[in-house]
């Protein structure tokens, strides 16, 4: 009787929380709607949580003897995990987000891996099918779980270099196939009856303990720039285990939410992938950015440097001006101060515009969230291909710790590495000026024509300290006018 | 017990297309100036995944059992929280400069004010 009336409830409530995140993914089109999207999905993650205790009343007989323990386990769980993040994320500082993006993800992934262990080690899967399906979400899931780790380890950079080794390559192929071996040997062993070389158990631990290091494995040669492309894979991958447990369990909700977060996350894979102009396969296997043997050509003409206060004043008296940000603003935490000159020059009848490149910066996006934050109107905002027609009839382009995105080779030169890559025409604008904290080449090693070209100079520096003085210049020539 | 619901085989394989198709057009229409919310966002909604979680640990009859849903649930549970708390921060903070909503262009739906 009890347990009807929980089947019912708790299917009820998970039906309404599937509804209600596609309903709150859908508000997510228009940054209007957006806050009042992600609450809706909020209120049906509370009902589906709330709903999931209900299921005291409908446990295996085998769990009944345990049914207290468990209980207060789950809630000293859910009261730690919860509490824990949620202080984590409402402190912590925007210019941190890819990296907190890629740990929660990494606890979702965990989190699949850990239902599928359960649904494993308990032997609690029906047929080879659903053995089958289990055993996938446990190795996408655990894979998801050690990647994002340490995804979130360079983001962080507590790992500071990609790691790269001879025959990387092969050892990873070799770890992967092992890992899906011993999975298929679990199918064979459990379906046949047959009696594994080791207790069932330990190969269980194995085939967990190779796919955390295939993980780990896969993720440490990539570099901090290709981060938007990880970071989205690894998102679809933690949708994609979580929609496979759902399977497992018998639970439509996490079907249903694992595999949109699954479409979500592999149409951002591709679509960052399509703005650098290579494949996702490049992305992850081949090993960009190593510093190359080849020598390149030299540079014709050399780098001109200026002072911050004369390329301030020199866009205050220009008529248009596109800001072309990049990872190096949030590396100086300079999105204030660069609004306030914007503000200064806007006062001053100057239009400006930020132009902003999709993998600009270490996660999809990450450039407008920064601007957003320092107060920057999003209708200022504009992406690649709405604003790239605008340089020829802008007066100043200004660079901002972006490099790879402006460098023109991409368009010209067949040789680079970048060639064929979409990237802000900078260099068609009158006059440009590039924020920059030294001389030197950027992520990829890869030398920038726009830096050499006649129109083009040089304000070396941090990006905060260079906006002081830009703002101060400003600032001087208004009080010495009054 | 477990009368309520069974869905097996090609079923199984509706859904997951079904809602495959589903989340890619939604995805589809979101402006790439939301990416990192909706990323953040979409992170959130796997974080569904605690409820599952919660399913192992109190069907869970030994203490390997315990231990490992012990770990889903934390695990899960500060996927949901840790989500929403950043989600609706980043969301928070996008604003419009009021005066130019005509000139909206992110997204493929005008912006209203709100």
């Amino acid at each position: 009787m009890y347990s009807t009336i929980a089947h019912l409830v708790t299917g009820t409530a998970d039906l309404i929380a599937a509804f209600l995140f596609m309903y709150g993914l859908k508000r997510m089109s228009s940054p209007v709607s957006a806050p009042s999207g992600i609450r809706v999905a909020g209120y049906g993650m509370l009902l589906a949580v709330v709903a999931s205790f209900l299921n005291v009343f409908t446990v295996d007989a085998a769990a009944r003897p345990h049914l207290w323990i468990n209980l207060g386990l789950a809630l000293v769980a859910l009261l730690l995990g919860a509490s824990a993040a949620w202080f984590k994320g409402r402190s912590v500082a925007m210019t941190e987000m890819p990296q907190m993006v890629a740990i929660y993800n990494g606890l979702g992934g965990g989190a699949a891996g850990a239902i599928a262990a359960v649904e494993l080690f308990g032997n609690k899967t029906h047929g080879a099918g659903q053995l089958v399906v289990t055993l996938l979400g446990g190795l996408i899931g655990a894979i998801s779980m050690s990647g994002s780790v340490i995804a979130w380890a360079k983001l962080d950079e507590i790992l500071k270099k990609p790691m790269r080794f001879p025959g990387q390559r092969l050892v990873n192929a070799i770890v992967f196939l092992a890992s899906l071996v011993i999975g298929g040997y679990i199918v064979f062993v459990v379906q046949a009856g047959a009696t594994p070389l080791l207790p069932i158990a330990s190969v269980l631990w194995i085939f967990f303990g190779t796919t955390l290091l295939f993980g780990i494995l896969m993720t440490l040669p990539i570099g901090g720039a290709d981060m938007p492309v990880v970071i989205s894979i690894y998102n679809a991958a933690t949708g994609l285990a979580v929609g496979f447990d759902g399977y497992v369990i018998q639970e439509p909700a996490l079907m249903i939410a694992g595999m949109v977060v699954g479409a979500a996350g592999t149409l951002l894979t591709l679509l960052m992938a399509k703005a650098m102009n290579r494949s996702v396969s490049n992305v992850l296997f081949s090993n960009f950015g190593a510093p190359s043997k080849k020598k390149q050509g030299k540079m014709k003409g050399e780098e001109k440097p200026v002072e911050a206060s004369d390329a301030g004043i020199a866009m205050r008296y220009a008529k248009s001006v596109i800001i072309i940000p990049g990872y190096g603003l949030a590396v100086a935490q300079a999105q204030e101060k660069l609004y306030e000159f914007v503000k200064l020059l806007q006062t001053a009848g100057v239009n400006v515009k930020f132009a902003i490149h999709p993998v600009a910066g270490r996660m999809p996006g990450q450039m407008d969230v920064l601007l957003a934050e320092a107060g920057v109107p999003y209708d200022l905002i504009h992406q690649l291909d709405e604003v790239n027609d605008d340089f020829v009839t802008t007066d100043v382009a200004l660079v901002i710790g972006a490099n790879d995105v402006v460098n023109p080779a991409a368009r010209t030169d067949k040789s680079s590495p970048i060639y064929g890559m979409p990237i802000l025409n900078a260099d068609k604008a009158k006059k440009c000026y590039v924020v920059k904290r030294g001389q030197g080449k950027g992520y990829s090693g890869i030398e920038n024509e726009l830096f050499y070209e006649d129109n083009t100079y040089m304000v070396y520096g941090d990006a905060q300290v260079v906006l002081v003085k830009m703002i101060e210049a400003v600032r001087g020539l208004g009080a010495a006018a009054a | 017990m477990h009368f309520e619901m069974a869905i097996t085989g090609f079923v199984a394989i509706y859904i997951f297309m079904l809602a495959a198709f589903g989340g890619w057009v939604i995805i589809g229409n979101v402006p790439a100036i939301l990416h990192t919310p909706l990323m953040s966002g979409s992170n959130f909604v796997h974080g569904i995944v605690v409820i599952g979680g919660v399913t192992a640990l109190l069907n869970a009859s030994n203490a390997t059992e315990q231990v490992i849903g012990f770990v889903a649930v934390l695990l899960g549970a500060g996927n949901a929280a840790g989500g929403y708390a950043v989600t609706s921060r980043m969301l928070a903070m996008f604003k419009t400069s009021g005066h130019a909503t005509t000139h909206n262009i992110h997204s493929i739906h005008p912006a209203k004010k709100s």
